[in-house]
């Protein structure tokens, strides 16, 4: 066993209310430059869509991740390192910038330099790349709720004289459903775009796991984002080199949460240390796809367990981590509780960030014109416990997100979060308890005690609740390369070189 | 000293100083700078046409260049025989040809793409017309001075040994004629200005990629590195860089 540690994010989409605050944030801290415009480290992606940028999850264009070949031997997707060289001067599963969108502003300038006229004077927008007029046809959140789908059909006039069964049948579309999925690099444990990259150039912080690319040792020979199959790689296009979140490791140095989390309107994001086997990497990230979600959980290990507390101590991680380790928010949701997945860990690269699936209600039918809730009037409060499979957002649909196809996993934890949410809603609306609550608890298997430890993580976390950081002690790292009072004039987050493209 | 001496005596020592002076402390000092300002993402199909056969016609011409002046005697074993002469020759005019096929496709990129205009330095483009002359009187040679294979190795490889041991001897490119002088000076002027344009990304061809192990993890601090005050500072031990010196490289998995 050997120890390490990672900073881990948890989202709870339960919350998620899909307003791009958290992208915003971000944007405004590391992105807003030439280059970085049409970066997106955070974003925000309504389900089902095509995400960011378009269709990131088709591996078979985008040949991100890693595979398990027919000896069950772990290969990188894109390439092998031979192969990988051969492909430098051009790289056939690189995104184009169209798979994202040409980044805009508009011409401010004309809605004052502009003569008078009859019309009223409108800001084009302009590339900002090129400077030049854009038809703006797609944006990084261009299906945002479902845009396009449903809301101009269902406001269309020529709906007029069109007969109920038809009608019934567009309307079908008040059953379509969307969740938000927020998502930023995953800093894997087993990262694609580390093993990808010729140059050597990203690498993984030890201390933190936190996946970094070294600016100064990238060439831009890009084979990072095509490696990376969350394409959460971005190539600058002006200094010509790879960029990618950063997990807001200076932030998270000194005590604050990284910008996505800490501006979250929804409070669904939530941080802490998980300690992991770093020797089991390479075994559990090469098993059968079925195997993979259990392994990887399996990966992460109890930082109360005295075998691991030693191991860990032996690896250098001091004690102020391993404290954090057990106070860790994310620790607790997903494996105290065991209500949180990877995203998508079908592509072997043992993501460390986590997701809490999301809740929907339970299927209506169309009637007449009516919509009526297809449940027994005495079965209401208990209606998606018992019919999970009727959820809005199937079952499938977030197993193919999350265990890769496996419904059991997330059936067991809606299950959960519904007996949660019936336990406390039986306490504070009717102040007392009954049997079918106390059932209901039971077979989520949850005693009461864990229901309203849920339920306070859940509902009403402080600050301090949500994010657990570890002491970084950057002053002793510092102390021990160089001289304090040298570092102190040096100190920064700047390029000292201008962050510009050279010829 | 005559224009001779000059271009071909004096220059290649200069440019070739330039390069290797400017490469190093550009390498060391401005890291950041040093890329493939790939533009791929902005314009990806004229560059698959363009970027395939323009690098590996002239990376393989290169190749050949060299070959010719490491064994000479190679060369001239090979040529001994017509078939082979041709063969040969019939093989550099080819890679050539694929070359400026791909140079010619880039060019037009660079004028036509707007996107990729917008990334274009001026740098970029003086880069391209110099590689462009090289690969133009490098056909023109190849087919009006035949064979070039069979004489080069006379002419100049003595030439560029002789620079190589420091007794340059220009007097062996005097004669020729001027087709074949700008084929040399082009060269001179792709070496002058190799370290202040993106051709410093030849010499980051990252090769050590073959054998480094798949995952790096990189410590900020050795794992046990616990400052304790009474140890003396780094500075103390007579360092004075402030670059973080005691990173270490460990692998995870394979
Ligand atoms: S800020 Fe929070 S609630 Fe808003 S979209 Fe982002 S993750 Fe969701």
């Amino acid at each position: 066993m050997k120890v390490r540690a990672q900073m881990s994010m948890l989202f709870h989409l339960d919350k998620c209310i899909g307003c791009h605050t958290c992208s915003v944030a971000c944007k405004n801290l590391w992105t807003d430059r030439e280059g970085a415009e049409y970066m997106w480290w955070n974003n925000v992606e309504t389900r089902p869509g095509t995400g960011y940028p378009t269709g990131w999850e088709d591996q078979e264009h985008y040949k991100g991740g890693w595979h398990r070949d027919e000896k069950g031997r772990l290969k990188l997707v894109l390439h092998s390192k031979s192969a990988g060289l051969g492909k430098l001067f051009y790289n056939p599963s690189l995104p184009e910038l169209d798979d994202y969108y040409d980044p805009f502003t508009f011409k401010y300038g004309d809605l004052f330099n502009s003569p008078q006229q009859e019309q009223q004077v409108t800001a084009i927008p302009i590339s900002k790349i090129t400077g030049t007029p854009v038809e703006i046809s797609t944006g990084p959140n261009w299906d945002d709720d479902l845009g396009g789908s449903d809301i101009y059909a269902r406001n269309d006039p020529s709906m007029e004289g069109i007969d109920e069964a038809t009608r019934a049948q567009m309307e079908e579309i008040e059953r379509v459903v969307l969740n938000y999925v927020p998502r930023i690099c995953n800093h894997c444990l087993n990262p694609a775009c580390v093993a990808a990259c010729p140059s050597g150039a990203i690498y993984k912080r030890g201390e933190d796991g936190v996946v970094l690319v070294n600016e100064d040792k990238c060439r831009g020979w890009r084979m990072c984002v095509a490696g990376c199959p969350y394409k959460k790689v971005y190539y600058n296009w002006d200094t010509g080199k790879s960029e990618k979140c950063i997990l807001c490791f200076p932030r998270m140095e000194t005590g604050q949460a990284p910008a996505c989390a800490h501006s979250c309107v929804g409070r669904i994001r939530y941080m802490g240390v998980l300690l992991y086997d770093q020797d089991r990497i390479a075994d559990v990230t090469s098993l059968p796809e079925d195997e993979l979600v259990d392994a990887q959980l399996d990966m992460i290990l109890d930082p109360w367990d005295d075998a691991v507390v030693a191991a860990a101590a032996a690896a250098g991680i001091d004690d102020g981590w391993i404290d954090a380790a057990r106070r860790s928010p994310v620790y607790k949701f997903v494996k105290e509780w065991g209500m949180a997945l990877p995203l998508h860990p079908e592509y072997r690269t043992a993501a460390m960030m986590f997701y809490i699936p999301p809740l929907s209600p339970v299927m209506s039918t169309v009637e007449r014109n009516l919509v009526r809730l297809d449940i027994p009037e005495d079965r209401r409060d208990f209606a998606l416990a018992d019919e999970l499979d009727k959820a809005r957002m199937p079952l499938k649909y977030l197993a193919n997100l999350f265990t890769v196809g496996d419904v059991e996993p997330i059936r067991r934890i809606l299950k959960m979060m519904f007996a949660v949410r019936s336990y406390k809603r039986r306490q504070s609306v009717e102040g007392d308890m009954d049997s079918d609550t106390l059932g209901l608890l039971e077979s989520a298997g949850l005693s009461e005690a864990e229901a309203e430890a849920i339920y306070k993580l859940t509902t009403v976390p402080t600050i301090d609740d949500r994010f657990v950081f570890p002491p970084y002690h950057r002053e002793m790292s510092i102390e021990t390369l160089e001289d304090p009072l040298v570092r102190k004039g040096i100190t920064g987050f700047g390029q000292i070189n201008r962050p510009k493209r050279d010829a | 000293m005559t224009t001779n001496q000059l271009l071909f005596g004096a220059l290649p020592y200069a440019v070739v100083l330039l390069a290797v002076m400017v490469t190093i402390v550009r390498w060391r000092r401005l890291p950041f700078s040093v890329s493939s300002l790939s533009s791929q993402l902005l314009e990806s199909r004229k560059l698959y046409w363009g970027s395939v056969p323009f690098h590996w016609g002239i990376s393989l011409i290169l190749v050949g260049h060299l070959l010719a002046l490491i064994i000479p005697s190679g060369f001239e074993l090979w040529n001994g025989e017509s078939v082979r002469l041709f063969l040969l020759e019939a093989t550099g005019l080819g890679l050539a040809l694929w070359a400026a096929f791909g140079i010619t496709v880039l060019i037009a990129r660079r004028l036509t793409s707007d996107r990729v205009k917008a990334v274009t330095t001026p740098m970029d483009v003086v880069v391209l017309l110099i590689i462009a002359v090289q690969i133009v009187t490098g056909i023109w040679i190849a087919v009006g001075y035949r064979f070039g294979s069979f004489w080069g190795t006379s002419v100049f490889v003595p030439y560029i040994r002789s620079l190589i041991v420091f007794q340059p001897a220009p007097e062996y490119v005097d004669p020729l004629p001027w087709v074949l002088k700008s084929h040399v000076l082009a060269f001179y002027a792709f070496v002058a200005v190799f370290a202040f344009s993106r051709l410093v990304h030849i010499i980051a061809l990252p090769i050590q990629y073959l054998w480094r192990p798949w995952q790096r993890v990189v410590f900020m601090r050795k794992p046990s590195g616990v400052y304790h005050p009474a140890a003396p500072r780094p500075q103390d031990q007579g360092s004075k860089d402030h670059e973080p010196k005691q990173l270490t490289d460990q692998s995870a998995s394979k």
